[in-house]
């Protein structure tokens, strides 16, 4: 017989729970048949995170001196919280409170009533089994560092980065590439109101380059993540750009000078060149530009240094023998705005790019109608000169597509149609979009639907099958042709063009399961930064401290992105505010009296807390970088790794618990024949 | 018989290999045969059960019991020498945790009796002839002890005072309990707390003098395919040593001596499981590649590839500690591999 005084209280969840799960028959169920383990009341209740039944658990706490309560209803991820509050108004530490799945791990996941019951009442079990293990804990409260990472400077980065350092605080922005701006600042127009991309994007560039609390590091990665939320220590290498840019003014002469012509594949989108020394666009921030080292005649041959010879600064901006530098900041917590990749359109064969001349991507149609860009807005086919007549824009490429890309890129759309807009304003041309769905939701955006359908542009529903050069037809030569099945008539059309853009889809960084892993967050499926929430969470992750925004937690326009990068330094904003963050007290320790020294844990750690002592041969834990995983925990052979809230005891007591009953409800013991 | 205190040594489902680490006490033999009569010892004295029920209840003064609980016979013994002694020791592996007889509860008795009697190429058993516990003869009804389904510990049937792990435990070891007991029974000093007798509070790993690193294992080698390095850990160079997950006490003889622990004297303290404790610690150090960084299923092939060079995983694990595995047996009513 137990000595605890247990509460089980099964939730309804309206019918979430309910409709599967007898939860009236699993409260008597616990009442009768755990007295033994310690249960002294067990209820049912509608909605048990309502305050009526809240009250409930706390009055039976209070009135029949409980001093456990066990709570089957959602996941601890949701309600967790809300019921250790509840004990602990009513007086009772709030870890004494269990919280036993029946929601996620049974009724939204099984179908058989009967069974699900069963299993319901398998999981009080251990639930009520584990709960007496349970010890009362503090949490462990640490200062917050005010400094905030921000990695990434795409839109999303710098509205975060801006939010932030206006209100006061320091923040820290990496950019892997020369200039921040990300992909924004290769845009032309923006949909839908049309307004150029780079004179609404470059004031914000330049408000984050030159604000006094942001200090700015491009040309820079994060190398490594230590510590926990509050108290990160962020490693940086900031890359060698072989211009020193203390003395260096921007005045661009060693570009000018510069002999060596490069394909830029990066920012002009393999449509214009640049330097081996070069800026990535004029209006780059910081103004400093950076030596590509492959491409450079100094570096490959040994001989040239027409910027050195050239540079004008005193003493001499450009410095061959500069390197990586490692930086090791403290911050408080990190946000996370890397962006995406666009989809190499490649990999379709059959929409020719690559092949084709005149296919492009969406980047490199909107370097092409840029008025910055290689052909200063001309909208012009490869050969530099000829208008096209007519030009074919290919929604859903890589997106929507079992054999690519299952969900959808959001922007593509409107994209086609600011592309549809902008080809018939500047060339004339006849354009024509061929889409699965036309999705144009959000404000504004249907209404400039309305307005490229009045301009004349065809719409074709249905999905390309084809774009080739092989004329078959009469006027199919010298052009290239669309094939594509005319879904509204049912009919193959064969559509000659001679501009093709592939609107390509949005997909997660070619290196974002790396990141995620070095920033402990994890990624989907498809390769997105999980959010903690998909709803209502939409920006923390499940790390503590780490924050995502814009297209790196999946594709989103820019009034999105801009919204997230907003509401990330946000949250970021109000935990500073708190100035001082109570840790959960769940933490792994070693007894040091039964280590062996086995070292079976050492190189397990995630957030490298595991110390071995060589001299002793003994393993300790860091407990403020510890964060309770529990990995060490399993792993140690001997037992000498215990983690609060995850003690043996706790786990072996919740698995007796759980095969308590056997599946025809008689005790499993009875079930082992002698 | 004199007044000494009484001393018992029984073996149940055992080898016998616990009575001769006993006689391997050497000269120490005569200490014991010096403070102590014996009341009861098949092995090296003609006892029969009759006289051990002859005596009133409490009269041994200790018991050593040794084997496990794998028939009736076993059991009745083990709850008359129970009632008879008043300290009862659980005495080597097989009465502390099933040992080798205790494998037979991952398969079943209809299983180990088909090895043993039916389908084996040392047998000559034309008519199929299994072991029945009731005969009818001509001359009355014969018995033998039941062959039970599932193979116990002896503290899964008796109440036991105190454990001397080991396989057997080691004579030095054995020794050094005795010489308490001795020491309680004939100068009144206190007896140790009810528990493990006879063995550290660590891992073997305490005791052993191999140099030891952080642990990454791509494969496990069997003792004959590598020539281990003499100095450094043995799991560290493949080869399987249950140390890590098992109470010191032997002084790592074998892994010393370059052959692996086979985790004898059972789990640490604080460790129920000493099979899923040692599968926990090798999957948390395969070195396989990471999630995220090679493709999934070719980091599924990786560990089933480490997991197909441990031959035997369950006998290799639960060697010695089946019996009090949370696993518990396999089904009774399965074909004893698992499947219906």
């Amino acid at each position: 017989m137990s000595e605890e005084r247990i509460g089980v209280y099964v939730c309804h969840c309206g019918s979430n729970i309910a409709s599967v799960v007898d939860v009236e028959d699993v409260a008597v169920w616990a009442k009768d048949n755990l007295a033994d383990q310690g249960v002294v009341v067990a209820r049912d209740y509608k909605f048990m995170c309502s305050s009526l039944g809240q009250e409930l658990i706390q009055d039976d706490i209070k009135e029949q001196g409980l001093d456990r309560v066990v709570v089957a209803a959602c996941s601890p991820h949701l309600h967790e919280r809300t019921f250790r509050n509840a004990c602990d108004r009513a007086g009772l530490n709030p870890f004494l409170c269990e919280m036993v799945s029946v929601r996620e791990q049974v009724s939204w996941v099984h179908t058989d009533k009967e069974l699900a019951t069963q299993k319901a009442k398998a999981m009080i079990a251990g639930g009520v089994e584990r709960v007496v293990y349970h010890e009362p804990l503090e949490p462990l409260r640490v200062p917050i560092n005010e400094a905030t990472l921000v990695v990434g400077a795409g839109i999303a980065g710098i509205q975060a980065a801006l939010e932030i350092a206006d209100s006061g605080f320091p923040v820290y922005l990496v950019e892997r590439e020369p200039s921040i701006g990300g992909h924004m600042a290769q845009f032309d127009k923006t949909f839908p109101t049309l307004d150029c991309s780079a004179c609404i994007l470059t004031p914000k560039m330049v408000d984050a380059g030159q604000h006094p609390n942001i200090t700015l590091l491009s040309w820079s990665e994060v190398e490594r993540v230590d510590g926990y939320v509050g108290n990160f220590t962020v490693t940086i290498r900031k890359k060698a750009r072989y211009v020193n840019e203390d003395v260096c003014t921007g005045c661009g002469i060693c570009i000018e000078k510069c002999p060596v012509n490069v394909l830029d594949t990066n920012f002009e989108a393999g449509l214009g060149y640049r330097k081996a020394v070069y800026r990535p666009f004029p209006q780059a921030v910081p103004k400093y530009p950076v030596i590509d080292t492959e491409n450079c005649t100094y570096f490959k041959r040994g001989k040239c240094k027409a910027c050195q010879i050239f540079c004008p600064t005193q003493p001499n901006s450009i410095d061959f023998e500069q390197q990586d530098q490692l930086l090791q900041v403290p911050v408080g917590n990190i946000i996370l705005a890397t962006g995406y990749d666009l989809f190499d359109a490649r990999r379709i064969p059959q929409y020719g790019y690559g092949r084709l001349a005149n296919v492009y991507t969406s980047l490199e149609f909107e370097r092409l109608c840029n008025a910055a860009g290689p052909t200063n807005g001309d909208v012009v086919l490869r050969d530099g000169v000829t208008k096209p007549e007519a030009v074919g824009i290919i929604h859903c490429v890589g997106s929507r597509d079992r054999n690519y890309n299952n969900y959808c890129s959001v922007i593509c759309c409107m994209q086609s149609l600011k592309f549809a807009h902008l080809v018939k304003e500047r060339t004339g041309a006849e354009v024509y979009n061929f889409y699965i769905d036309m999705r144009t939701a959000y404000k504004d955006y249907d209404e400039f639907y309305q307005k490229v359908l009045e301009e004349g542009t065809h719409f074709v529903r249905g999905r390309v099958a084809e774009v080739t050069d092989a004329a078959r037809q009469p006027g199919e030569d010298g052009k290239i042709i669309v094939q594509v099945e005319d879904t509204f008539i049912g009919k193959q059309r064969r559509i000659p063009v001679d501009m093709v853009i592939l609107s390509s889809a949005l997909e997660p960084r070619a290196d974002s399961d790396e990141v995620a892993h070095k920033f402990g967050i994890a990624c989907s499926a498809n390769g997105w930064f999980i959010e903690k929430h998909p709803k209502l969470d939409p920006v923390a992750t499940m790390t503590e401290g780490i924050y995502i925004a814009g297209c790196a937690q999946g594709p989103k326009d820019i009034p999105s992105t801009v919204a997230q990068g907003a509401a990330a330094a946000a949250r970021v904003l109000g935990r500073i505010q708190q100035k001082e963050l109570a840790l959960e007290p769940i933490r792994a320790s070693v007894i040091a009296e039964r280590c062996s020294g086995c070292r079976i844990c050492n190189n397990m750690c995630p957030f490298n807390a595991i110390l071995f002592h060589e001299d002793r041969m003994v393993t300790e834990i860091n407990p403020a970088l510890c964060q309770g995983c529990g990995t060490c925990v399993a792993a140690c052979p001997s037992g000498a790794i215990t983690g609060t809230q995850f003690s043996n005891e706790q786990v072996l007591a919740q698995i007796e618990g759980l095969l308590m009953f056997g599946v025809n409800g008689n005790l499993a013991n009875e079930l082992v024949p002698a | 018989m004199s007044d000494k205190p009484k001393l018992a040594m029984y073996w149940a489902s055992s080898c016998g290999g616990c009575e001769i680490a006993t006689l391997n006490i050497h000269e120490h033999i005569l200490d014991v045969d010096a403070v102590f009569d014996i009341a009861f010892f098949p092995c090296i004295a003609d006892f029969k059960v009759k006289d051990v029920q002859g005596y009133p209840d409490g009269y041994i003064d200790v018991c050593l019991f040794n084997g496990a609980i794998r028939t009736s016979e076993n059991e009745e013994m083990a709850h008359l020498l129970r009632q008879k002694s008043k300290v009862m020791v659980a005495f080597g592996s097989c009465a502390y945790e099933g040992c080798i007889p205790a494998l037979s509860n991952l398969t079943t008795k209809d299983a180990t009796f088909n090895t043993v009697y039916l389908d084996n190429p040392s047998i000559d058993n034309p008519d199929g002839i299994l072991p029945q516990p009731v005969t009818l003869v001509a001359e009355g009804t014969l018995t033998i002890p039941v062959f039970y389904h599932t193979v116990k510990s002896l503290d899964q049937v008796v109440k036991v005072d105190y454990t001397i792990p080991g396989c057997p435990p080691e004579p030095h070891q054995i020794w050094a309990v005795l010489e308490a007991v001795v020491a309680a029974l004939t100068q009144g000093a206190p007896l140790p707390p009810s528990g493990v007798v006879g063995a550290g509070s660590v891992a073997v790993c305490e005791e052993c003098s191999r140099k030891r690193d952080v642990k990454k294992i791509k494969r496990f080698y069997r003792p004959y395919e590598v020539d281990p390095d003499p100095d450094i850990c043995l799991l560290e160079q493949g080869i399987m040593c249950m140390g890590i997950a098992t109470r010191s006490g032997c002084g790592a003889l074998c892994p010393q001596v370059g052959m692996g622990c086979r985790g004898c004297y059972g789990p640490v303290p604080g460790v129920t499981d000493q099979g899923a404790k040692m599968v926990s610690a090798i999957a948390s150090v395969m070195d396989v590649g990471k999630m995220g960084e090679i493709d999934e299923a070719v980091l599924e092939r990786q560990i089933e590839a480490v997991y197909d060079s441990i031959p035997d995983p369950a006998g290799t694990f639960y060697r010695f500690s089946m019996a009090h595995s949370i696993l518990r047996r396999t089904r009774v009513a399965g074909n004893g591999h698992g499947k219906e």
